[in-house]
């Protein structure tokens, strides 16, 4: 390495640095003791290294000083340390004459200078000059050019785009002289000019006018190597900004299309193309054929690949290319050995989109059996795709599949295929769903999944679910007592926030459950110690709300049977306890679904709720109430000294509850006496307790809070140090003085158990009433439910079949979109707002300005400048198209209209579907042009108005007379394009 | 256009690192991290593209292929062709081998200048300049040849005159 053998010094440098000259470590000393170091030696190692470095760099030998910067290039490059502190001293390396020292200058500025970081980096705009001088050797200006595409700052930028023009023109090649190997008469420089004036134009939109016109010439280059460059620049562009400023350049882009056999340059044709063809539909019609031949000739993959990503993207119609691209893709798909090819594959099917889903429908095998694809990416892609066909149609089926085979998944796309489920199916509040009994199942099998990890988005859908549909309480109640009673779910910590939402539904939905005894023994399994507390408090709340409603169903069957001994058999609104009986009839209704669904009872209608309750007797006599109390008491009793406040005090309330039912000297005698204190005793509270949970939570918008005025006289702004300084004076922690009050008025909280809850109920009700319109409305709801019919039962029994081929049967029409055929209508979804649900993410982005500029300029430059002979007068043409740039923008809606004349380029009506003011925007091109130019229109203007076969004849002869001649012209595309 | 090139080890140390839109080096450490950790998960068998928007920003993705001890990884956005990529990675450690008589992980450790020479006739500024192996050699040799004749010239005189100074 020549760098390495430096270990001259010169006779003028001072002490120090002499002796740092002739002892100084190479690149090569410093990798060799970073490598044979201990691991744990490096950070010391590194940072003498650099005090080593910034005492050599400072050397006047030129040679010492190339050593430590070739040293620190290296160090930030791979050990990632800083050198912006020594741009100045890399800059004070670039006008070294020594080609070493110079390129290593460059290196080092390539690597670490730039504008946000390098404040001297005005200082090397004339250095850079310097060597882009034709009369600097041509490696010089390379590295110039290099620096100048990697560093440049929009001000350098400008600044030097003058001094790039006579390397990205053709004559550099003769005026450069001292090039041995400039025989094949293109200057080796030129590609590497044209990629400098891609990052100049896209740093520096004001030097367009300077050097599009040359890079445009690159184009029609006799050297490959150019004419690649430029091609590999205006695709640049093409993406990064809006295309519709190179139209003009399609002609060119098209012959060099046909007349290229340089796959490099035909992909980025393809990139350019598949930019362009959206804007013009008589272009794809042009471009149909020679893409359908590349794709059939061409043996380079990625070409082919390239070309059924363009038919893809930008040639919606035109269907016998489609079809050949999507066998290509097929071909891709089955081919075992790639699973690159694969993998693009199926990344091509993505853009197909819903427009052309015949293509995945197609391909469907393929795409179902990529989900147990030994690679990762293959397997999320084809969840993709498959998931971007989800209709509420196959819906079921899809999601059916791939719960399932989430099952025999390994744990991180089991979870990405849960996840995929979870969204689409929640999206937009559950838009997809129609059945939600089956949604409900499925939830509930998702949290059987042994790997699943989302417990939190299943648990926010499980509760928004009960508060959303009324419909599928039952079946969610039904869920949530399958997974609560299953001891061995409690041990996975993923599964918690399931367990909590599902005892949450059975609490808060008790009215549902079939079976309560069975259902507290759930809650208050021994295994529940292993829950988070906030968890158990939930369960523990859920207890609660279980044993109020036993105790209230108890008396009203109590009352019912009192009632019926009367002979009043069907009168039960009649009822003293009027509150109990609006809940229990609702109750009737939705008990007998559940019955039947679950083979528990076999009567068909009960005609009222007193049969009804008679029916239900095993649950509510005196003995089982007895037993749940006596469960409840015992499992919950030792809660009560917990060391977390939200469990204790959720069980004292429980025990508060019990003990006061056991004080009731009524609950001691016979069930006799019992019946007859009801009425003041027992039955008093219960339904104190009843109507504090009967009180429907529905859900709550998030612009809710929003809407609540401010009432007058609240200041929400207002500081509120003061109270900090309150509470620091209290010295006691607010939390903690909370669970102080608990433990002293324990004594008290059995007694004023039931004077809260009338005051909470009383609150509600107020609050309801003055503020109704941030409530559900309840009573509409119930109205409107009552008109439609049962949602149906699941009817989908999961089968956890094994190969990938059932997967496929199961799906076998499931991506065919069918025509939407409800069999019966979808349960009412409650939504509060427009914003309610809709994800922020689905805002459309806007186009940056900046861009504009960019595609702006070239807009003017291409379209302004075809009447201009070369580039040869480029200072003027660049002034006077700079005026133009700013002049005509205003008036290009006024002028005349010359209808034949297609300017494709008009940002402002590029997407509106009226192809008309495009070709009257053309005009401005026209009017500001010369004399000549205005000739030259009229002549196409004629032309185009006979017959296509004259227009082939009319772009021949134009053609011929300027073979050379690369500027684009409004009749040359337009002959392109008819 | 290609946003990154780097080539590091199975331990996942980077052995050269060019990115062609800035970054600074601690931000280049953290990626290649990042990088290292994304490659480091994958099987041998498994396709060479990975998506990189999480790490490079959006609509990157990222090709990589795995030589001995060695992964050469290139970024690109969707102006790239993901398998002309991968040919690009073919040809550059095809110049290295031939650059280097069967090249091995010490020859690009060694070998920080040259190896940045080779990438920049290959990769110019984010844009592929040059796919023929024998094309960037040459143009290697040509540099290479210029500046060891000039440092022949500048520094034989110095080191003679060091010497006998002392």
């Amino acid at each position: 390495m020549a760098g390495g053998s430096s270990s001259s010094s010169s006779s003028s440098s001072t002490g120090p640095s002499l002796v740092d000259s002739l002892f100084q470590r190479s690149l090569d000393d410093l990798i060799k003791s970073l490598r044979s170091q201990p691991v744990g030696a490096e950070p010391a190692l590194l940072s003498r290294a650099l005090a080593e470095i910034r005492r050599e760099i400072r050397s006047p030998d030129p040679d010492t000083k190339a050593v430590a910067l070739q040293k620190l290039t290296y160090l930030s490059s791979i050990h990632g340390l800083d050198a912006s502190w020594a741009a100045f001293h890399a800059l004070e390396l670039l006008p070294s004459p020594s080609p070493l020292h110079k390129r290593l200058a460059y290196l080092a500025a390539s690597l670490s200078f730039h504008p946000s970081t390098t404040d001297v980096l005005p200082l090397a705009t004339h250095q850079l000059r310097k060597d882009l001088s034709p009369s600097s050797p041509p490696n010089f200006s390379s590295l110039a050019l290099h620096l100048l595409s990697l560093s440049a700052s929009p001000d350098l930028a400008r600044h030097l785009a003058p001094d790039i023009l006579p390397l990205l023109s053709p004559r550099a090649s003769s005026t450069t002289t001292n090039t041995k190997n400039n025989n094949n008469n293109s200057s080796p420089l030129r590609p590497k000019a044209a990629v400098a004036t891609l990052h100049a134009l896209s740093l520096c939109p004001d030097v367009v006018p300077l050097l599009v016109k040359p890079l445009v010439d690159c184009l029609s280059s006799p050297d490959p190597r150019v004419v690649s460059a430029a091609v590999g620049a205006f695709a640049e562009l093409v993406s990064a900004t809006d295309p519709s400023p190179y139209l003009p350049l399609a002609p060119e882009f098209y012959r060099l299309l046909t007349d290229s056999r340089n796959n490099w340059v035909l992909i980025k044709l393809l990139k350019i193309f598949a930019r362009l063809a959206p804007l013009e539909p008589r272009l794809a019609a042009r471009l149909v054929d020679p893409l359908c031949d590349l794709i059939r000739r061409s043996s380079a993959q990625s070409l082919v690949l390239e070309c059924v990503r363009t038919l893809f993207s930008g040639f919606p119609d035109h269907d016998r290319a489609l079809r050949l691209a999507v066998d290509k893709v097929k071909e891709f798909l089955t081919n075992d050995d790639d699973p690159n090819l694969r993998y693009l594959g199926l990344r091509a099917l993505t853009i197909l989109g819903p427009r052309n889903s015949w293509g995945v429908v197609e391909s469907r095998d393929s795409v179902i059996q990529s989900l147990a694809d030994p690679d990762p990416n293959i397997r999320h892609e084809a969840l993709r795709l498959i998931m971007g066909m989800v209709f509420d149609t196959n819906v079921v089926e899809i999601s059916v599949m791939l719960v399932n085979y989430a099952m025999k998944s390994d744990p991180v796309f089991a979870n990405e295929m849960l996840d995929a489920v979870l969204t689409t199916c929640g999206r937009n509040v559950y838009e997809l769903i129609v059945d939600f009994d089956w949604y409900v199942s499925l939830l509930g099998e998702m949290a059987r999944n042994p790997h699943c990890a989302k417990g939190e988005e299943i648990e926010r859908q499980l509760v928004d679910i009960g508060l959303r549909v009324r419909d599928a309480r039952p079946e969610l109640v039904r869920v949530a007592r399958d997974l609560l009673i299953d001891p061995a779910l409690l041990g996975n910590p993923f599964l918690w926030r399931i367990l909590s939402a599902a005892a949450w539904v059975s609490g808060e939905y008790v009215e549902f459950s079939t079976n309560w005894l069975e259902l507290v023994e759930a809650l208050l399994q021994p295994r529940t110690s292993l829950l988070p507390p906030l968890v158990r408090a939930v369960y523990i709340q859920a207890v609660f709300k279980v044993l109020a409603f036993c105790f209230s169903s108890y008396i009203d069957q109590l009352e019912a049977s009192q009632v019926s001994s009367l002979g009043h058999s069907t009168t039960v609104g009649g009822s003293t306890i009027e509150c109990n009986a609006a809940s229990a009839n609702c109750l009737s209704d939705d008990i007998t679904g559940t019955e039947s669904a679950d083979g528990f009872a076999t009567a068909d209608k009960p005609a009222s709720l007193l049969s009804l309750l008679e029916k239900k007797d095993p649950f509510f006599t005196r003995e089982s109430l007895k037993r749940i109390l006596y469960l409840i008491e015992t499992a919950v009793g030792p809660l009560s000294e917990n060391d977390d406040v939200e469990v204790q005090e959720r069980a004292r309330n429980v025990l508060g509850l019990i003990h006061m039912l056991q004080e009731i000297p009524a609950w001691k005698t016979e069930e006799e006496g019992f019946k007859k204190d009801k009425d003041n005793g027992v039955g008093k509270i219960m339904n104190l307790m009843q109507a504090m949970f009967s009180e429907e939570i529905g859900p709550v918008s998030v612009n809710a809070q929003k809407r609540v005025p401010v009432p007058e006289g609240l200041v929400l702004e207002e500081n509120l140090s003061d109270l900090a300084m309150i509470l620091t004076e209290g010295d006691i922690a607010p939390s903690m003085s909370i669970s102080f009050t608990l433990r002293s008025h324990q004594h008290m909280e059995t007694k004023d158990e039931a004077a809260p809850s009338v005051q909470s109920t009383y609150l509600l009700a107020e609050h309801r009433k003055r503020h109704g319109l941030y409530y559900l409305p309840a009573e509409k709801d119930e109205t409107e439910l009552n008109d439609f019919p049962r949602a149906y039962d699941p009817l989908l029994p999961v089968s956890h079949s094994d190969a990938t081929e059932d997967l496929v049967k199961l799906t076998e029409q499931s991506l065919i979109p069918r025509k939407v055929k409800h069999t019966k209508p979808r349960p009412i979804v409650l939504k509060m707002d427009e914003g309610d649900g809709v994800l922020p993410s689905a805002l459309t982005t806007v186009k940056e300005s900046k861009d504009d500029m960019l595609s702006g300029a070239i807009h003017e430059v291409l379209l302004g400048n075809e009447g201009k002979p070369s580039s040869s007068q480029k200072g003027s043409s660049n002034k006077s198209s700079g005026r133009r740039m700013k002049g005509v923008s205003d008036n290009s809606e006024s002028v005349p209209q010359s209808k034949e004349n297609l300017d494709l380029g008009d940002r402002e009506n590029r997407s509106s579907s009226s192809r008309r003011s495009q070709h009257r925007s053309h005009g401005k091109g026209r009017h500001r042009s010369s004399q000549n130019n205005e000739e030259k229109e009229e002549k196409s203007h004629r032309n185009s108005t006979r017959s296509g076969h004259h227009h082939e004849r009319h772009e021949h002869r134009q053609r011929g007379e300027t073979p050379l001649n690369a500027v684009p012209q409004a009749p040359a595309i337009q002959d392109l394009l008819l | 256009m290609i946003r990154a090139v780097i080539v590091m080890n199975t331990q996942g140390k980077p052995r050269l690192v060019k990115f062609y839109d800035f970054q600074p080096p601690e931000k280049q450490q953290e990626l290649i991290r990042s990088v290292y950790g994304v490659l480091s998960e994958r099987a041998d068998n498994v396709s060479n593209f990975v998506e990189a928007d999480a790490i490079f920003g959006p609509g990157t993705q990222l090709v990589y292929k795995h030589f001995a001890t060695l992964y050469f990884v290139f970024v690109f956005d969707s102006a790239e062709n993901e398998l002309a990529m991968l040919d690009l990675i073919q040809v550059f450690v095809e110049t290295l081998d031939r650059c280097f008589k069967n090249v091995c992980e010490l020859d690009i450790v060694f070998n920080f200048n040259k190896m940045h020479m080779l990438l920049d006739e290959i990769i110019f500024g984010g844009q592929v300049l040059e796919t023929s192996s024998e094309q960037v050699l040459k143009a290697v040799e040509e540099i290479s040849k210029l500046e060891k004749s000039s440092s022949a010239i500048s520094l034989v005189p110095k080191s003679v005159s060091a010497r006998f100074g002392r």
